[in-house]
């Protein structure tokens, strides 16, 4: 409990595991070459890496595109629209929720009921109304994702002192002038943690909907490979997925400390 | 011109009532001090001259017009704690009150009135000793230098009336006095009227031109929420020599009374 990592020897540690699994999965995947040379389920890393170059590299006979990155494209373009939207919602209702006491007594309990409503059940409903198109997988990250950000912002809007909705109005402000220069740049750190939290049920959502209807996307090609047993294009994709995951929510983490550094003095310390 | 007059005032919370027949004629440029136990509706009493409250029964006044139901610029204000914007450094929580003030839409000065309104600001930082600090953000700050951050902050509208809710109730006893001792002449030298809530007695004494006290005289075991607090003394501090009631006198000037404090803790 008292024996601390010092920054290097942590690095090293948070290491260790990812080490370990990669040298389990290559002493597994040698062990099952040689009992059956066409094995699958475990394809050797040189396999993958073919693989990989060939996907990201070659373009397609087909479609005459490089599969990997017009998958990464599509793919990106839905969630960025989708949480673009959710998280312009998200931040505009739960400041107006948030501040407005009688607009949250008559919209609050909606919010709290379509939160409720498990986003794939009503899938077949987008398909339905907007088509197999883009359209239907875009609403369907907004459904899934909007009420909450709604929620966590009006939480976040009540959270804030009551002593300075009062100290701004006795400085003479409007509630227009309250909303824009005290509760929302107030309420920016915590929108950014909130779509953090949010991108992982944004990859289900868009994976999932691309699962049942799509023609290109990253959720699309794994569980098209999945008819063909295919392990070398599918490990390799479950990975980038996580890398681009990864990445977003880094660069999220970095633009919350920097452009809202105020909010991060305490935990400095 | 900034006097208050307060008619008949009673406030119930359901079957509860918390004040009841406060009459008060405050006259322009008084010190109020108001001190009473825990729960005998100080703070109430306060958020009913912000306009937080509205008094279940009476009238409040401000220079013979009712005030309006919600806080407003000529009632500054400043709390205990959350006084201040802590996305805000210090020069631009001060100058944010000039902002609400001219520009209505974006809330941002640019140009000339942005300077101006600049030097305004760093004029009243100077008053409370800030300048040095104008650019860190008030997490950097101590406790008694938040307060005076509150204090520049509240002065910048020019209130007629202060609204001070015990404020200097979480500083220490060292800082407490600095904040005693810088109080005062802000007060003296901008003529609007204060009125403070203190649990501290002494400090009611030192800084007051008028001490009030409110408390519940009556307790009815079966329904404690039958009798409200009510103005039990109303003391006129403003003249020299002791004050003869309650053996209380006043004390001397609030910054030797941090020498005293300083040969006190030395001799201990």
């Amino acid at each position: 409990m008292n024996i601390v990592p010092n920054p290097q020897s942590g690095l090293l540690l948070g290491f260790l595991p990812f080490v370990l699994i990669a040298a389990i999965y290559l002493v597994a995947s040698a062990e099952r070459r040689a009992t059956n040379p066409n094995d699958k389920l475990l394809p050797p890393v040189a396999e993958m890496a073919d693989t990989v170059r060939r996907v990201a590299t070659e373009p397609d006979r087909r479609t005459e595109e490089i599969v990997l990155w017009s998958d990464t494209a599509a793919s990106l373009q839905r969630l960025a629209i989708g949480l673009g939207f959710a998280t312009l919602a998200g931040l505009t209702f739960g400041l107006v929720l948030g501040i407005l006491p009688i607009l949250n007594a008559s919209l609050g309990p909606l919010v709290a009921v379509a939160s409720m409503i498990p986003p794939m059940a009503v899938l077949p409903i987008l398909f339905i109304v907007f088509g197999l198109g883009e359209l239907s997988k875009i609403v369907l990250i907004i459904f899934g994702v909007a009420p909450f950000l709604v929620r966590d912002m009006t939480l976040a809007v009540a959270g804030l002192p009551k002593e300075q909705m009062v100290k701004a109005q006795s400085l003479g402000a409007s509630t227009w002038q309250i909303a824009i220069r005290v509760v929302l740049p107030q309420i920016m750190p915590r929108l950014i943690e909130a779509v953090r939290l949010s991108l992982g049920p944004a990859f289900l959502f868009l994976i999932s909907a691309e699962a049942i209807a799509a023609d290109v996307g990253l959720g699309y090609r794994i569980f098209l490979m999945r008819r063909y047993l295919s392990m070398d294009v599918i490990l390799p994709y479950v990975a980038w997925i996580t890398l681009l995951s990864y990445a977003v929510d880094y660069a999220l983490a970095q633009l919350a400390r920097r452009g809202f550094s105020w909010a991060y003095v305490e935990e400095r310390r | 011109m900034s006097a208050l007059s307060i008619r008949n005032v009673w406030v119930e919370y359901d079957d509860q009532i918390v004040l009841e027949r406060i009459n008060l004629e405050i006259t322009s440029g008084a010190f109020i001090a108001v001190v009473g136990p825990s729960g005998a509706g100080k703070s109430t009493f306060l958020r009913l001259i912000l306009g937080q409250e509205q008094p279940t029964r009476g009238t409040i006044l401000l220079d013979g017009t009712p005030l309006p139901p919600e806080p407003g610029p000529d009632r500054g204000v400043v709390f205990q704690r959350y006084s201040v914007f802590p996305h805000l450094t210090v020069l631009r929580n001060v100058l944010i009150a000039y902002e609400f003030e001219s520009s209505k839409v974006l809330t941002r000065l640019t140009g000339p009135a942005r300077r101006r309104a600049i030097a305004k600001s760093e004029h009243l930082l100077e008053g409370v000793g800030l300048a040095p600090d104008r650019h860190k953000y008030p997490s950097a700050l101590s406790g008694g230098m938040q307060q005076r951050l509150a204090i520049a902050q509240a002065l910048a509208r020019r209130p007629r009336v202060l609204l001070l809710d015990e404020p200097f109730g979480a500083l220490d006893p060292g800082t407490r006095s600095q904040m005693h001792a810088l109080i005062r002449p802000l007060w003296r030298e901008l003529g609007m009227t204060v009125i403070m809530v203190t649990h501290d007695i002494k400090e009611a004494f030192g800084l007051g031109t008028r001490l009030i006290a409110l408390d519940r005289p009556r307790l009815d075991p079966q329904a404690p929420g039958r009798y409200g607090a009510i103005v039990t003394y109303d003391l006129d501090l403003d003249r020299d020599g002791p004050v003869p009631i309650l053996k209380f006198s006043k004390p001397l000037d609030p910054s030797g009374d941090q020498d005293s404090f300083r040969e006190r803790r030395q001799n201990a």
